[in-house]
């Protein structure tokens, strides 16, 4: 099942620690080489040692046990044990003083101007909120965060289910989402790109397809993106649309999603409300187009087992008039029109 | 020591012949049930708990612990507990108890859920998949404890499922309109 | 009481008088038949009953670890299914942590700690007995529920709120508490009565300074097992109580605290690693020394930087949660803890090369065990200092990263020594060999076999992968560095198997070589091979830490101990002077009475609450048979009192 095909979905690098993009990452990184340079060094000369002691042992053609060594050389030896003690210490004091300039530095990275965020993690989702003052200028996505480059970003993190970890390696390190607490991580990107994220903490059979975009664009991309996720979404233009939108409001769509404009007003599931702008589906699980998103709605549990969308396998199999009539194929086509257009 | 491992292979072999519903976890789906419930056509007149035998293939629901928890969270996310609230019974009558109008078998709720019932309980029919409207049953059933104690959590993780015995005397304000 | 006589050390046996051994072997057998097989009280019985079982265990984590690699071989798998995989990661990190990593250290404890302190019997043997079934008894309820489709599947940390009543529907999260429970209540007793042997029961002349280092890493142990394990037995049980009774103690809504659940487990959790690791530290030091042919290098230095990193490994455990909400300043002092315990394990691992350097190494198969823990342990340990730092664990935390070096630190850490000390004293155990050749394929098949599944981790994680999860997708680019380590995973499996074919044909079939096949220098090779079932006749009076290397010409012995009751010889703490004589009980059906019964009520209380009430009856009923006092030894009592 390789729904990523598509070589724009090839994420390597972009999940990755060592490829920063923002300043709390790159300066993470920069501690990172230094203290794998340090142990990289330690390691040889431990290894180095150890050969050097096993073949520069002193040489005796006996086994008899030697059980009183020489007091003399025992404490030429002590002090070689001694000093390399004493260099041990002060390298690791070293290395304490760089992690404390580290985390120094990632707490001065906090901006007055920060644009604010709320992430509510949800098995298996991320929900996404752009707080504004005005209710109205309030917008609400899932699963793909934009950011404008260059302008500090401060998440709040929330969960009402279990834990989940938000890690979006390129830009900083991961921040626990507890229930009963809330939690803070700012970042920010230099520069523009699609990045990944993924969460990190055990939370489910899905854990391993929780993750997320963060979309770094140029301020006025981003101004432009967000005013658009602020409006309601489209209305339907075509008979066909019209009638997927009325299947989505007349099924159990509507009762986990929200499409803004619309009745639908589910708060359990994404909101839909700009599907079709989005470059993933199921938490960047699959690429997002018309034949993942049939795959999707009516086949959930063999695509994520265990997630929390139900299956329509049963309904569309009967044609539409089995014993609950759900979903047959002309209602399908006609929501698939209707979700592929809510740009 | 020979004997011993064998008694134990013995008892787990027996153990694991009865298997263990509890613990299942079906993802997909199971296949389309049987007009069974179809046929079940009750009256809304005819109140008490007389009903036919649960069908085997729905047995699975009422034991299954995974089963429960996700009618659980399907009470809430489908906002069942809009009005009968968790359990104790609001705009709609409380399911802790142990007085079924329509009947406590696990096909009799699904009846319920499926075709709605007068004053106010909405049908579900062709809205919600069939699984989780067992599903739903199930969690229903547990409620009053017709379901085994030990597929049944012994709290969630909230507030609420504290409080019923006063909320029920006094409904909150926010429930004065009628249900969808 | 202290008649000296000269003894020789290799060959022990025809010295004393062979009507005095009948009557000591009749005192101290086992009955024969079934009935002494579940009565005895024999620490080396039960030593090997508890290595063999745990080791047991070891290959059920391992046939797991197998599930797991192949499942994520390649992307997008679908051999196993998130249900499946999340009951095997689950069940491999609880049984590799409190089935098997534990355990066998304890096993090893059991066994040898009696025989290198110079005892017959180990402190408190029907508890000994007691600790192993009831050890067993956790295990196969462990297994049972795994095999029933009840296998725990919240991970070996059970993070509430996901392993609450709420997300962790059924019983599976209340048999991993449950398992936990049982194997502490084992660890304590085990750990009671080593430090009692250790403290109480050493031979004439061993003062604290002359304690071989395992016997002090033991101790250690011991003592971080009894200030780490109440706090996991506390967690356990309100885990569940909140699942069975509903009680709130992790529920955030009713003021409990997720983040409570965390704090009591890492509390054990950490201190939990270093229980596995310092017995393998006083391993490595009984093979170094012996392979050097000289003591190890700065005794005192090794003793107080075992008692050292046992301190301060209780104050590390916030390093598993900078991820969390902990206030910065706090965490600050948990990553100055976490770097500064690398200096102990650096000194001793100086200590170590100067003993090589300074004496005759021997290369042989234990000898190779132990010299990969210097490239292993000690790249463990060094990512060990990343992971302490607060900003790049936020970064590492939870990823492939710190699988590598979890499994550099244990495997490094613990199973290579272990392996070493099975090839050590195998023929301590047996009285014959392991072949020397199929030991060095065991060796380089593990060795390769290892870093190739694991370093490629390292990588894996800087790269993005989380931990505990069941596939990824293709585009991630895993793909290719975890099918490398799941063809290293089966060359360790390979390299398990040339060990089980090792001690299966050498139990058999090994060279016969003798009682001291190393010429070591510690007591417990101061018996014959096996021991017999008193250890020790006459029991040997020492004068410096390595008293078989000291004394050529044989060693002095203590006469006077009965012969016709199990009667030991306690000495003093510090000095070990002669104190009194001290008669151990013999063998009896209790313990495993007591075991059945408790384990009743722990099986029981994943039910109802019930059962803690009326399970404790017959608890309480087997243990008033286990302590009822015997006529006998009443009469004895009484004969001995001095009347005012």
């Amino acid at each position: 099942m390789s729904l990523f095909g598509d070589p724009h979905f090839a994420w390597r690098n972009a999940q990755s620690a060592l490829n920063s993009a923002g300043p709390q990452a790159a300066r993470i990184e920069a501690y990172w080489w230094l203290i794998f340079a340090v142990s990289a060094l330690a390691l040889i000369l431990v290894v180095l040692a150890m050969f050097y002691a096993l073949f520069h042992s002193r040489r005796r053609s006996d086994l008899e046990p030697e059980f009183r060594p020489s007091p003399k050389l025992e404490r030429s030896r002590g002090w070689v044990v001694g000093i390399l003690g004493a260099v041990t210490g002060v390298i690791l004091l070293g290395l304490i003083a760089g992690s404390f300039a580290t985390d120094q530095a990632l707490e001065s990275f906090t901006a007055q101007d920060a644009l604010s965020i709320d992430v509510i993690g949800h098995q298996w989702w991320w929900e996404v909120q752009y707080i504004d003052p005005v209710p109205s200028r309030r917008a609400s996505t899932a699963n793909e965060i934009h950011v404008p480059v260059g302008r500090t970003v401060a998440l709040t993190l929330k969960s009402h289910d279990v834990i989940h970890s938000f890690w979006a390696p390129n830009l900083t390190g991961k921040q626990d989402l507890i229930p009963g607490h809330e939690a803070t991580l700012n970042f920010r990107a230099d520069r523009a790109g699609v990045f990944r994220g993924q969460c990190a903490e055990f939370c489910g059979y899905q854990h391993a397809y929780m993750g997320f975009l963060v979309v770094a664009e140029p301020p006025d991309q981003f101004a432009a993106w967000l005013e658009k996720q602020r409006a309601p979404a489209m209305t339907p233009a075509n008979p066909s649309q019209r009638r997927g939108q009325e299947v989505f409001l007349s099924r159990d769509c509507a009762l986990c999603h929200t499409i803004q404009g619309t009745e639908a007003s589910g708060k359990t599931a994404p909101d839909l409300t700009h599907l079709a702008g989005r470059k993933t589906l199921a938490a960047a699980t699959l690429a997002n187009n018309p034949s993942t998103l049939a795959a999707w709605i009516v086949d959930p549990q063999s695509l994520k087992p265990g997630n929390h969308m139900p299956s329509h396998l049963q309904s569309v199999r009967l044609g539409g008039d089995g014993p609950s009539g759900l979903l047959n194929q002309e209602d399908l086509q006609a929501l698939l029109d209707y979700l592929g257009n809510l740009e | 020591m020979k004997i011993l491992r064998g008694v134990w292979i013995a008892m787990l072999g027996a153990a694991a012949l009865t298997g263990c519903e509890r613990e299942e976890r079906n993802f997909v789906e199971p296949p389309p049930t049987s007009s069974a419930v179809e046929s079940l056509r009750l009256s809304d007149l005819r109140p008490g708990p007389s009903s036919p035998p649960p069908a085997a293939e729905n047995s699975a629901y009422q034991e299954n612990a995974y089963a429960i928890s996700e009618g659980q969270r399907l009470f809430s996310w489908y906002n069942c507990a809009g009005c009968h609230f968790h359990g104790g019974g609001g705009i709609g009558p409380p399911l802790m108890d142990d007085l079924w109008i329509y009947g406590s078998e696990p096909q009799n709720i699904h009846a319920t859920i499926i075709q709605g019932r007068p004053n106010g309980m909405p049908a579900f029919g062709g809205r919600i998949p069939d699984y989780q409207v067992w599903q739903l049953a199930a969690y229903v059933r547990s409620l009053s404890g017709l379901t085994p104690k030990d597929a049944v959590p012994a709290r969630s993780d909230h507030m609420s499922n504290e409080s019923p015995p006063t909320t029920m005397e006094k409904p909150s304000p926010k429930m004065t309109g009628s249900p969808p | 009481m202290s008649a000296r006589q000269p003894m020789d050390p290799t060959n022990f046996e025809p010295l004393g008088h062979s009507a005095e051994r009948e009557r000591l072997e009749q005192t101290w057998s086992t009955p024969p038949g079934i009935y002494g097989w579940l009565t005895t009280v024999d620490h080396k019985l039960i030593g090997k009953r508890f290595i063999v079982t745990a080791f047991f265990f070891f290959l059920a984590g391992g046939i797991l670890a197998m599930l797991m690699r192949l499942q994520l071989a390649q992307p997008d798998n679908r051999l196993l299914g998130p249900d499946l995989y999340n009951q095997i990661f689950t069940m491999h990190g609880t049984t590799m942590m409190f089935l098997f990593a534990v355990p066998i250290m304890e096993a090893m404890g059991v066994y040898l700690v009696p025989l290198m302190v110079g005892t017959r019997n180990i402190a408190f043997p029907r508890l000994n007995a007691f600790s192993y079934w009831i050890y067993l008894f956790g295990g196969l309820m462990l297994y049972s529920a795994f095999l029933l489709n009840i296998g725990p599947d919240v991970g070996w940390f059970s993070y509430v709120p996901l392993a609450g009543p709420e997300y962790g529907t059924g019983k599976r999260a209340d048999f991993w508490a449950q398992t936990i429970t049982f194997t502490e209540v084992s660890a304590l007793a085990v750990a009671v009565e080593i430090i009692t042997t250790v403290f109480k029961q050493r031979a004439v002349g061993m003062s604290l300074g002359r304690v071989p280092l395992l016997a002090w890493a033991m101790v250690v142990m011991s003592f971080m097992i009894i200030f780490a394990m109440p706090g996991v037995i506390l967690a356990s049980t309100t885990l569940i109580m909140d699942r069975l009774v509903g009680t709130h103690f992790f529920n955030p809504a009713e003021g409990g605290d997720a983040l409570l659940w965390q704090h009591l487990f890492w509390f054990f959790g950490h201190p939990e690693v270093y229980i596995i690791f310092i017995p393998a530290l006083g391993m490595m030091s009984s093979i170094i020394a012996t392979f050097s042919r000289r003591p190890v290098f700065g005794h005192a230095v090794m003793v107080s930087a075992l008692v050292a990193t046992g301190v301060i490994g209780f104050m590390l455990w916030v390093h598993h949660m900078f991820a969390t909400m902990v206030p910065n300043a706090g965490k600050m002092f948990f990553t100055v803890a976490s770097m500064l315990i690398a200096l102990p394990t650096a000194l001793q691992v100086y200590c170590w090369i100067a003993t090589l350097w300074t004496g005759r190494p021997v290369f042989k198969t234990p000898l190779l065990f132990v010299l990969a823990f210097f490239f292993i342990l000690v790249l463990g340990g060094l990512t060990g200092l990343m992971l302490a730092s607060i900003s790049l664990d936020t970064q590492v935390h939870d990823t492939f990263f710190v699988v590598a070096h979890l499994h550099y630190v244990l495997i490094g850490g613990a199973v290579f020594p272990l392996f070493g000390a099975f090839y050590y004293w195998f023929p301590k155990i047996t009285g014959r060999l392991l072949n020397e050749t199929a030991g060095r394929w065991n060796f380089w098949l593990f060795f390769i076999g290892f870093n190739l599944a694991f370093f490629p981790m390292h990588q894996l994680g800087l790269e993005g992968m989380p931990r505990r999860v069941y596939t990824y997708p293709e585009a991630m680019g895993w793909g290719g560095l975890n099918l490398l380590a799941t063809i290293g995973a089966g060359l360790i499996a390979a390299s398990v198997l040339v060990f089980i074919g090792n001690v299966l044909w050498c139990r058999r079939r090994g060279a016969l070589v003798g009682n001291n096949p190393w010429s070591a220098g510690t007591l417990e090779w101061a018996t014959t091979s096996p021991p017999p079932d008193y250890n020790f006749h006459p029991v040997p009076v020492v004068a410096g830490p390595e008293p078989l290397w000291e004394r050529a010409t044989g060693l002095p012995v203590v006469a006077g101990l009965s012969d016709t009751t199990r009667e030991v010889l306690v000495t003093t703490l510090i000095e070990a002077k002669p104190d009194h004589r001290e008669e151990l009980p013999g063998p009896s059906l209790w313990p495993l009475i007591s075991a059945l019964a408790l384990a009743a009520l722990f099986v029981g209380s994943i039910f109802t609450p019930w059962a803690v009430v009326w399970g404790s009856i017959p608890v309480a009923a087997a243990l008033i048979g286990w302590f009822w006092p015997k006529k006998r030894e009443t009469e004895e009592e009484v004969a001995e009192e001095v009347p005012p």
